[in-house]
């Protein structure tokens, strides 16, 4: 069986997708924070850069953004660091080019999913938390974000579900993930259609281990609600 | 000013984070392939393998300083080069006036020519007009795609492929006629399983293809490299890694 | 920021941005009637109905559409018979294999929506339709598959423009779309910053002609739900 030949190498590649997948779920997440926060703000500049944020991620292939980011980035950081009177060479590897790009995407799409949260929790809680002599910033820990949590959790579960496909575009810039071992594969054997067909599994696979964990954190953290 | 030395710690702790440059130990960062049999490819373990990877060892060897060869995909080579990504390029490059415009390359390390393969049960000669209409290939980015590209595009239909390797997958399902490669990674493709079935197509040309060593203009490192070239070469350490792959000069 | 190399290569990427255009008006009509039937079988009452357009849908929207493009492209050219069947001319064309892959993709996808919108249409539309004594496929011709399209337009238009943004993997199997013409030229020019900026301002432009079209196709399709005043 050509297929139990490259298992090791599958199993790696599979490795590093995970990685990337989350490592970029964790940066995404900040900036689908960050992004909803600055839709949200009450400052003009503010909600236009976040405006402009989501409308270019969400107008420009992920392909080209991960093709921009690798090609792009270390020459605009290096051209700001020199600014600053740094001038030796800035590394933007595969993995780093994949999270920057894979973040980037994610935190587009995810501004909206936040932005949609804290406008489902209705005023009056905020403004009851306040009349009971709560700060706002004691508001916001205690009373508001909990809340948003539960309200974007099914949003952000699909977001994650589409970065974990994603990610095997970073593929294309030589990061070493199940796709690109895959790849790699074919190039021995000749034979894409059962190596391709493994890769589809497997993404398969992963898609269904996220769905399940998706699941059990929306019953987690819809506990203590009535569900009719 | 206060913003201006905050945002220069923070610009220094994220370049921190993302920097993974080792410049500073003098080590030469030397980009290859990995997709060009038998120059340069990935064997089954994943290890860099090939006529190029060995020319490169035995450079650093000659030079005395450490070296790191890393994996570069071919349509990225030269813009990864001009931004530091790393020092050289030893992956089977041409010298072109193009590519010279951007970038430096030492002495040659070695040399060939272009030349068509197709099906052996493909009985068409490559002259232009045999040529109409098909489909011809090569991998972009490579003299032998701007070859097609300035060439052929008027007449045939040209595909531009990522790597060499989806070449070859293309000729043996069919879809392409016949493709445009160099000729000496084709003479060893010939020679393997999926190639038994195609032949050369006419005879090779552009044979002042010369094969060097790309670097960063006004890079000291030239020299370092065109000194131990010379070095291997001298001692036969050259004559033993082309016998590996050749059995004839391809010098 | 070099504008010369822009304005020089832009129509060349103008050219790649129309490939790009015609790849996702072909797909995207074509996986719009394949996500009919497959709706309707999702929400049948036989389980054996339901269950091949959910593992089909499940197969689409779990893997990434790279594999996708890869096993039709170069998977499927693995089999003799494949390619000494008479769906071969077709196959060994990459345009091909391209709408197939998009159409058989966003299909899943616009068969979900579909579904969605078929299943939120309030219960009492259908009960008033089978007391008219329409048969069910007028009902699900004259009413039911209307008012569906009605209320998917906004989602069946971000879809689009997901296939748009999808699109962009044409150029791993050699086509010439936006993206693929601008790789081809940064292997000529060496230039990526100023050619990908370029191809990123062409696709923004196509996603707000997408946008606009699909909101004036909304209000217009939609017109009977607007407020009188």
């Amino acid at each position: 069986m050509v297929l139990a030949d490259f298992a090791d190498q599958l199993l790696a590649g599979t490795w590093m997708t995970v990685q990337l997948a989350v490592t970029s779920l964790f940066f995404g997440t900040i900036l689908g924070l960050l992004g909803a926060g600055a839709r949200l703000s009450s400052l003009l500049p503010l909600r236009l850069i976040g405006g402009f944020y989501t409308t270019v991620i969400r107008g420009i292939p992920e392909l080209l953004v991960v093709l921009m980011i690798y090609f792009g980035a270390s020459v605009v950081l290096m051209g700001v660091a020199s600014q600053f009177g740094y001038d030796e060479y800035i590394e933007i590897n595969p993995f780093t080019a994949g999270v920057i790009a894979l973040s980037l995407t994610f935190g587009g799409y995810a501004t909206e999913v936040f932005r949609g949260a804290f406008q489902a929790i209705p005023e009056g809680q905020r403004e009851s938390a306040q009349s009971l002599g709560m700060t706002s910033s004691r508001t916001l820990h205690k009373v508001i974000l909990p809340q948003v949590w539960r309200y974007a959790l099914p949003g952000l579960g699909n977001l994650f579900l589409i970065l974990l496909k994603d990610t095997a575009l970073v593929s294309v810039i030589g990061l070493e993930d199940l796709m690109r071992k895959t790849t790699a594969a074919v190039g021995f054997t000749r034979e894409p259609f059962t190596f391709y067909l493994a890769a589809a599994f497997i993404y398969l696979g992963l898609t269904v281990i996220s769905m399940v964990a998706i699941h059990s954190m929306e019953r987690k953290s819809n506990r203590g609600l009535e569900v009719a | 000013m206060k913003i201006k030395s905050f945002l220069r710690t923070a610009l220094l702790v994220s370049t921190a984070i993302i920097a993974v440059s080792s410049n500073a130990a003098d080590k030469i960062k030397i980009a290859t392939e990995g997709a060009w049999a038998p120059f340069n490819f990935i064997d089954q373990s994943g290890n860099l393998k090939g006529f190029d990877v060995d020319i490169a060892n035995a450079l650093c060897e000659k030079m005395d300083s450490p070296c790191e060869l890393v994996k570069q995909d071919w349509d990225g080579m030269i813009p990864a080069l001009m931004v530091r990504k790393f020092d050289a390029i030893i992956s089977s490059m041409s010298i072109t006036e193009d590519r010279l415009k951007k970038v430096d390359f030492t002495d040659k390390y070695y040399s060939g020519g272009l030349r068509f393969m197709g099906s052996k049960s493909n009985k068409l000669d490559i002259s232009k007009q045999s040529l109409k209409g098909k489909v011809i290939g090569a991998q972009r980015a490579t003299i032998a795609g701007l070859h097609l590209e300035n060439n052929y595009s008027d007449i045939a239909q040209v595909k531009l492929y990522d790597t060499q390797e989806a070449v070859y997958l293309d000729l043996v399902s069919g879809r392409l006629d016949v493709a445009l490669s160099d000729e000496l990674p084709t003479y060893d493709w010939l020679k393997g399983k999926d190639g038994a079935s195609f032949e050369f197509k006419g005879d090779s040309f552009a044979k002042n293809d010369i094969i060097g060593i790309a670097v960063r203009k006004n890079d000291p490192v030239k020299q370092k490299l065109n000194a131990a070239l010379a070095a291997i070469i001298a001692d036969g350490t050259y004559a033993d890694i082309n016998a590996k792959y050749f059995p004839f000069s391809i010098y | 920021m070099d504008w010369d190399i822009i304005i020089e290569y832009a129509p060349r990427l103008l050219d790649g941005a129309w490939l790009t255009f015609k790849l996702i008006l072909l797909s995207g009509t074509i996986g719009a009637l394949l996500a009919v039937p497959l709706a309707f079988g999702r929400i049948s009452e036989s389980y054996w109905v339901r269950s091949i357009p959910y593992a089909y849908i499940f197969f689409f929207r779990g893997t990434p559409l790279l594999v996708q493009i890869f096993l039709v492209y170069y998977g499927l050219a693995q089999f003799e018979f494949v390619r000494d069947s008479a769906l071969w001319p077709w196959l060994r064309q990459p345009w091909w294999c391209a709408i197939i892959t998009f159409s058989l993709h966003t299909a899943a996808y616009i068969a979900e929506i579909l579904r969605g919108a078929l299943q939120n249409i309030p219960k009492g539309e259908v009960e008033a339709c089978l007391t008219l004594g329409m048969s069910r496929l007028t009902m699900y011709r004259k009413v039911l598959l209307p008012r569906a399209f009605g209320m998917m337009i906004p989602a069946y238009g971000n879809e689009v423009i997901l296939m748009l943004k999808g699109s962009a993997l044409a150029s791993t199997i050699t086509l010439l779309d936006l993206t693929g013409m601008a790789r081809t030229i940064i292997a000529r020019t060496y230039t990526p910053v100023e050619i990908f900026f370029a191809a990123g301002v062409f696709y923004l432009a196509i996603s707000m002609l997408i946008m606009l079209l699909f909101s004036w196709f909304e209000r217009r399709y939609n017109a009977h739900q607007r407020p009188v005043m």
